[in-house]
């Protein structure tokens, strides 16, 4: 009975750890980037790795769930003879909670693990050291530009994602289940407010903030080798992509009552 | 080989460090005096890095002091620590170059970030490293196609490129054939020759401690138990330095 009591402590104790470890890093992050130098070069660079190169994933990704929601929609609302307003449904759901959720998790996968792996490597190998006696704070290097690249670019994604979930839900009903063009049209921006655009950007903002700091705190604070690295790397994925969830259901709370 | 006027530019005072819930360092005490090269001998996992790690700030005791140039590390915010580390240049074990770089982009990187050199003086600092370090025609070269004699060098020509006035060696030698590991052990003594800095290394290769050695001092049980010139040190009566000199497998040491 102790045991298990002792096991349930540590896990919270662990997790109580992080929390405070995960916002310290935040702190870290914040006030190093406020202070020169700022490496306008590496923050360019990371924002093609985060936002450009994530478009074809983006892109898949936010499509089919369009073309799939039109479907389900469409079949269900069939059934209560409202098929005229799949076109707001697809439109409401892409821009208020599918593309920031969906884009944040796949980004996750492809971006906040990357990092976790590459500054994780950068520790067991001693690069991370090697900047600190070159007299760079690591955090600054390391972090900034990274964090910086999150909160710029996932907005960005998110709405193109939106686009592109629209679209798909467009083809899909317009085309494939015969729905009419100019209705399915009307409808879709009949019910749209630009506060569902603006919810869904700081959603997005949150969650390019989350997935790069987990990625590069993971990854910092990585020990035991080639093991290790992929042990941060898992930790990264599911840490960040629970944090989002948790995250999305507290921010919705709060946007949806502004 | 020229330990000057005797000022002390490092001194360890009563370290203690553990980690991982072991101690490694106990009750440490070493000065490092200015122009000399000091070698620190010991065994694996005897806390030899960790007292490397200790002079740079890397690491922070869990007692006692460290003094580098009259400043206690202890005592210095992260930024004030950040820019004293210029006084110091850290060549790694296995190199640690930032492999997202080029060879050139490694050697040039302190340069970018801590001097107002333009992009023509940068390139002639570097050449002049790798100059200093005998390597030519790899300035576009990864990181990766390098061997490992080769890493350790552009390692070397990374801390020089500042001109620091402390050099801190990490096992320059470790996993290196012994010919390449004499060409690095020379290079080392040219570098503490030509750049009139004051290096500290750390190894357990006898031969290159004697070779690049002003004073060799012997790391075992988290303290230092042997130290003195090359001479005294090979004269000394403990038998747990005299087991590691000759590298036997019984003695005190393995008891």
């Amino acid at each position: 009975m102790t045991s298990v009591l002792e096991n349930i402590g540590l896990v919270f104790l662990r997790l109580f750890e992080q929390t405070g470890l995960w916002f310290r890093m935040l702190w870290r992050t914040i006030t190093s980037a406020v202070r020169p130098p700022w490496e306008m070069e590496e923050w360019f660079r990371q924002m093609v790795r985060v936002g450009v190169e994530s478009v074809p994933v983006v892109f898949l990704t936010t499509m089919f769930t369009g073309m799939v929601f039109a479907l389900e929609t469409y079949n269900g609302f069939h059934r209560v003879h409202a098929e005229n307003y799949v076109g707001s449904a697809v439109a409401l759901a892409m821009l208020r909670e599918l593309s920031p959720v969906l884009v944040g998790l796949m980004v996750t996968g492809r971006v906040g693990s990357s990092m976790a792996a590459e500054i994780g490597t950068m520790r067991v190998t001693e690069q991370i050291d090697a900047l600190k006696a070159l007299a760079t704070d690591p955090v600054q290097y390391l972090f900034v530009p990274r964090v910086i690249a999150g909160l710029i670019m996932l907005p960005f994604l998110v709405i193109l994602g939106d686009a592109l979930g629209i679209g798909g839900g467009y083809i899909v009903a317009v085309k494939l289940l015969g729905a009419n063009a100019v209705i399915y049209k009307n409808v879709t921006w009949q019910f749209l407010g630009l506060k569902d655009l603006w919810t869904g950007a700081i959603k997005a903002c949150a969650f390019g903030l989350i997935l790069t700091l987990t990625g590069c705190v993971r990854g910092y604070y990585t020990s035991g080798g080639a093991e290790g690295v992929g042990r941060s790397t898992t930790r990264a994925v599911v840490s960040a992509s629970l944090i989002i969830l948790l995250t999305d259901f507290f921010l919705t709370k709060i946007l949806i009552n502004l | 080989m020229k330990p000057d006027d005797g000022q002390v530019i490092i001194s360890l005072q009563h370290v203690d460090k553990s980690l991982g819930g072991k101690s490694v360092l106990h009750d440490m005490s070493i000065e490092v005096r200015k122009g000399e090269s000091l070698v620190i001998v010991g065994g694996s996992g005897q806390g030899k890095s960790v007292t490397l790690k200790h002079m740079i700030g890397l690491m922070q005791p869990d007692n006692g002091h460290v003094y580098v140039l009259g400043e206690d590390l202890c005592c210095l915010e992260p930024n004030e620590l950040n820019r004293f580390r210029r006084h110091f240049g850290m060549a790694f074990q296995e190199g640690a170059l930032f492999d997202s770089m080029d060879v050139f982009e490694n050697i040039a990187f302190p340069l970018r970030r801590h001097t107002k050199m333009t992009e023509e003086e940068i390139r002639a600092r570097v050449e002049e490293c790798l100059d200093q370090v005998h390597l030519h025609g790899v300035e576009t070269k990864k990181t990766s196609e390098l061997s490992g004699g080769q890493r350790r060098r552009v390692g070397f020509a990374r801390a020089i490129s500042l001109r620091p006035e402390i050099l801190l060696f990490d096992e320059p030698t470790t996993g290196l054939d012994p010919v390449i590991s004499d060409v690095i052990a020379e290079l080392i003594l040219e570098m503490d020759t030509t750049l009139d800095s004051t290096t500290v290394s750390i190894t357990h290769d006898m031969k290159v401690a004697f070779k690049i050695a002003d004073r060799v001092a012997m790391l075992y049980g988290g303290k230092i138990i042997e130290e003195g010139t090359p001479h005294e040190f090979m004269a000394s009566t403990n038998p747990l330095v005299q087991q590691f000199i000759e590298g036997r497998a019984h003695g005190p040491l393995t008891e």
